[in-house]
């Protein structure tokens, strides 16, 4: 790893990945280290307990520990302490921070102010790279990460996992199929980026057309509360929610995913088919974060690739 | 008529700044950005959509007794890229230079993003990575294109 912070999916190489994605998968296949003396730190600014479960988790199967801020409730951000000084404290405990925060930008002023490596676990609409780095495990295990067609379907403009993943697709050989509402269409500032970096990129309102080339289709929530009356989401939801009938137009090796939690975008019946790789993709959470831990705790960072 | 004799239509300064080359209607952003509203006292000219060998029509912004670091300078680049900068002293020009970009903006735009944790009062000046044809929050990544001078920081 050529960082000594993760902050966006955007400073991520195809070596970046690949380098992570390997290491995960010797977690994944059952090796163990020992980093008894290092400490994570836990520092969510907002409640997200399956992410900071799965950190935690993989700190403690490294053989470390984590240390948690707490919720900001009974923290001194509560009385008014900014973020920079929170960060600055809790690094002095820890030996990698790990970094949730409503306000998007949040983990790059973090990491200007301490000397431990920092992590973003997601801020605000902004990025969120260690679910791209699990998705990118899911879709490497499950379909290979070249020549393949990935459609990414839901709310694309406030999703920041497809943010992230997208433009982390563009270091590989895939072609993006994007399937929105026009309301909720990729924002421009994402499509500058793919632009930019030459993806090949096709947006969409409906699934039914692209849906027989794709190898990975990637489905996200679309929130009632992004729509100003509640018809209006009812007419748009629907459109983008799919079920066992609706594979039945897929390739039989099509792979579905979706960041979770699930409302009810993917019907339950399509759990039973062999599409379903979504709760794997969750499972992948934890040898990824593994990886990266181990890698960033090793002081890897600044070596170069 | 040359860009010369047009500048006389704009009275002369002794002291100060003349933003020569304007793009034909920014003169007011580029006073907006340099914070200049006549309230300090300086005497202030502006000549818009004069005749221009270079760019057909421009403006031209001239403040007495004000001499532009070159902090701001680099500033005007965003909105008026083919500036020139003509510092003047007791009547002559003593430094003549071209804006041009600079690879960061700090401290001068402020962030259009409300969700941005560089307006949340935290210890950091705002910060813009200069794009070909945009700059960017080098917090929140935001794209500004267009209307610069409408995020001029004011504080
Ligand atoms: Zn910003």
């Amino acid at each position: 790893m050529r960082h000594d912070h993760l902050i966006s999916a955007r400073q991520l190489s195809r070596g970046d990945v690949e380098t992570v994605l390997d290491r995960a998968a010797e977690f994944d296949a059952g090796e163990r280290v020992a980093r008894d003396d290092d400490l994570l730190g836990l520092c969510f600014f907002e409640p997200s307990t399956r992410t900071k479960m799965s950190f935690d988790t993989a700190m403690k199967r490294l053989g470390g520990d984590t240390v948690d801020m707490g919720t900001v409730e009974s923290s001194s951000v509560k009385k008014g302490e900014s973020l920079a000084d929170t960060v600055r404290v809790v690094a002095g405990y820890a030996d990698a921070l790990v970094l949730r925060h409503p306000s998007e930008g949040a983990a790059k002023l973090a990491s200007e102010f301490v000397d431990v490596p920092v992590i973003n676990a997601g801020d605000g609409a902004g990025q969120h790279p260690t679910q791209t780095l699990l998705d990118l495990y899911t879709i490497r295990e499950n379909a290979g990460l070249d020549d393949i067609t990935v459609g990414i379907m839901g709310d694309l403009k406030y999703g920041r996992t497809v943010h992230s993943l997208a433009e982390a697709l563009t270091e590989f050989d895939v072609r993006q199929h994007f399937i929105s509402p026009e309301s909720l269409r990729l924002p421009r500032n994402v499509r500058y980026d793919l632009h930019e970096a030459g993806a090949d990129v096709r947006e969409h309102t409906d699934l039914a057309g692209i849906l027989p080339e794709l190898d990975v289709l990637y489905v996200t929530r679309i929130q009632r509360e992004r729509f100003p009356d509640e018809n209006e989401y009812r007419e748009v939801a629907g459109e983008y929610r799919i079920d066992a009938d609706t594979l039945d137009a897929a390739r039989e090796d099509l792979t579905v995913m979706h960041p979770l939690p699930r409302v009810d975008e993917i019907a339950p019946d399509v759990d039973e088919t062999d599409h379903a790789t979504y709760f794997e993709q969750a499972h992948n959470g934890v040898p990824v974060r593994m990886a990266l831990l181990d890698l960033m705790l090793s002081g890897d960072g600044g070596d170069g690739r | 008529m040359t860009d010369a004799d047009q500048e006389l239509r704009v009275s002369k300064i002794v002291n100060g700044t003349v933003i020569d080359h304007i793009a034909a209607g920014q003169a007011l952003n580029v006073l907006a950005i340099l914070d200049i509203d006549g309230s300090g006292g300086e005497e202030v000219s502006v000549g818009m959509n004069v005749p221009s060998d270079r760019l057909g029509r421009k403006d031209i912004v001239k403040v007495e007794g004000r001499e532009l670091s070159p902090a701001e300078v680099d500033v005007l680049s965003l909105i008026a890229p083919a500036a020139t900068i003509n510092i003047v002293r007791d009547y002559d020009v003593v430094e003549k230079s071209r804006v041009t970009r600079p690879e960061v903006v700090t401290g001068i735009l402020s962030c259009p993003n409300t969700n941005c944790i560089s307006t949340a009062g935290e210890p950091v000046e705002s910060r813009f990575e200069v794009l070909d044809d945009a700059v960017r929050c080098g917090y929140c990544d935001e794209l500004l294109r267009e209307d610069l001078a409408a995020h001029i920081a004011t504080d």
